[in-house]
């Protein structure tokens, strides 16, 4: 499986991103610089964390508008995973490809520590690997997590099996603590912990490994015709 | 020209933790009376002028990139500059 790591100004998880694909999950896995417009060549989509463009205005609003984005957009539009992870969720949210906006966290304090997460949803494509109720330990390191929605959209997501993670204990006031959710067809994930930071016992966890190798499990059997 | 400001606030219906932060803060310094802070953000556009309305101009700059409307309202007020 083919993945790209998707760079804008001021992103910083991307070699972690890379790391974690490329030398802990063992698939292929390419840079793609934010100006670059064609993703076709890849199977799977990495939005890594950072400050894209420095988070000027709002985190994740002006990366929003990258040449690479019309390009995301038709991966989504292909139904390919598409991950973003910190920064690279606050860009889906900005992008209107996941409901849903971000603010400060609650008591305005960046937190950086590993937290517990709880699986709500095992049955997508970025969760399969884990068991529903699973309690995975993965690092946050933000100031601006604090997932918001209306009630409406909140009632839509729970409905539809769209919130992936919860925080085990809300860190940083996000609506119903909520850590993860998913688009409605179920191919786009975005999350405030870093999974990339969690896949090998040596970094303290290796809990976030599961997350890729669901996706590629995913992958292979739409794509790899056993024989 | 026209000078536009642009005032950006969080939706009445979304708490706002910096507000909230600074406004204890406030009591802290005894100003007992303040009985809330909002924060928000203004911006100063200076347009060209074009063919086409400013109003318009200025809403579709707002909603596409200055204000996030889930959690944002916003207000502008413009000025023409009136050449000497």
């Amino acid at each position: 499986m083919r993945f790209a790591v998707i760079v804008f100004p001021g992103s910083n998880c991307d070699i972690d991103m890379y790391h974690a694909i490329k030398d802990e999950l063992g698939e292929e896995v390419e840079y793609v610089w934010h100006d670059d417009q064609d993703l076709k060549q890849f199977d799977g989509i990495l939005i890594p964390g950072g400050f894209s463009y420095g988070d000027y205005l709002r985190s994740g609003s002006i990366a929003r508008f990258s040449n690479v984005m019309e390009s995301i957009y038709e991966a989504n539009q292909a139904g390919k995973p598409i991950l973003g992870v910190c920064n690279g969720f606050q860009i889906l949210l900005e992008a209107g490809l996941l409901p849903g906006a971000m603010q400060r966290n609650a008591k305005l304090k960046f937190i950086c520590k590993q937290v517990e997460l709880e699986v709500m949803n095992n049955e997508t494509m970025f969760t399969s690997a884990y068991e529903k109720g699973e309690k995975i330990t993965i690092p946050v390191a933000h100031g601006e997590g604090n997932y918001y929605c209306d009630e409406a959209t909140y009632t839509k997501l729970s409905h539809n099996n769209q919130i992936a993670f919860t925080y085990a204990d809300n860190i940083n006031g996000s609506r119903h603590g909520i850590a993860g959710i998913t688009n409605e067809k179920g191919n786009v994930l975005g999350m405030m912990p870093h999974p990339e930071r969690a896949v090998d016992q040596l970094l303290g966890s290796a809990d976030g490994l599961k997350l890729f190798q669901s996706i590629v499990k995913t992958w292979r059997e739409a794509h790899v015709v056993s024989s | 020209m026209y000078n536009v400001k642009v005032f950006i606030t969080l939706k009445e219906s979304v708490l706002d933790p910096q507000g909230a932060a600074v406004k204890d803060s406030l009591h802290r310094l005894t100003y007992n009376a303040v009985e809330d802070v909002r924060i928000g953000k203004y911006i100063e556009l200076t347009l060209k002028k074009e063919d086409g309305d400013i109003d318009q101009q200025v809403r579709e700059i707002c909603e596409k990139l200055l204000a996030n409307t889930v959690i944002e309202d916003y207000t502008y007020e413009i000025e023409e500059d009136i050449p000497q």
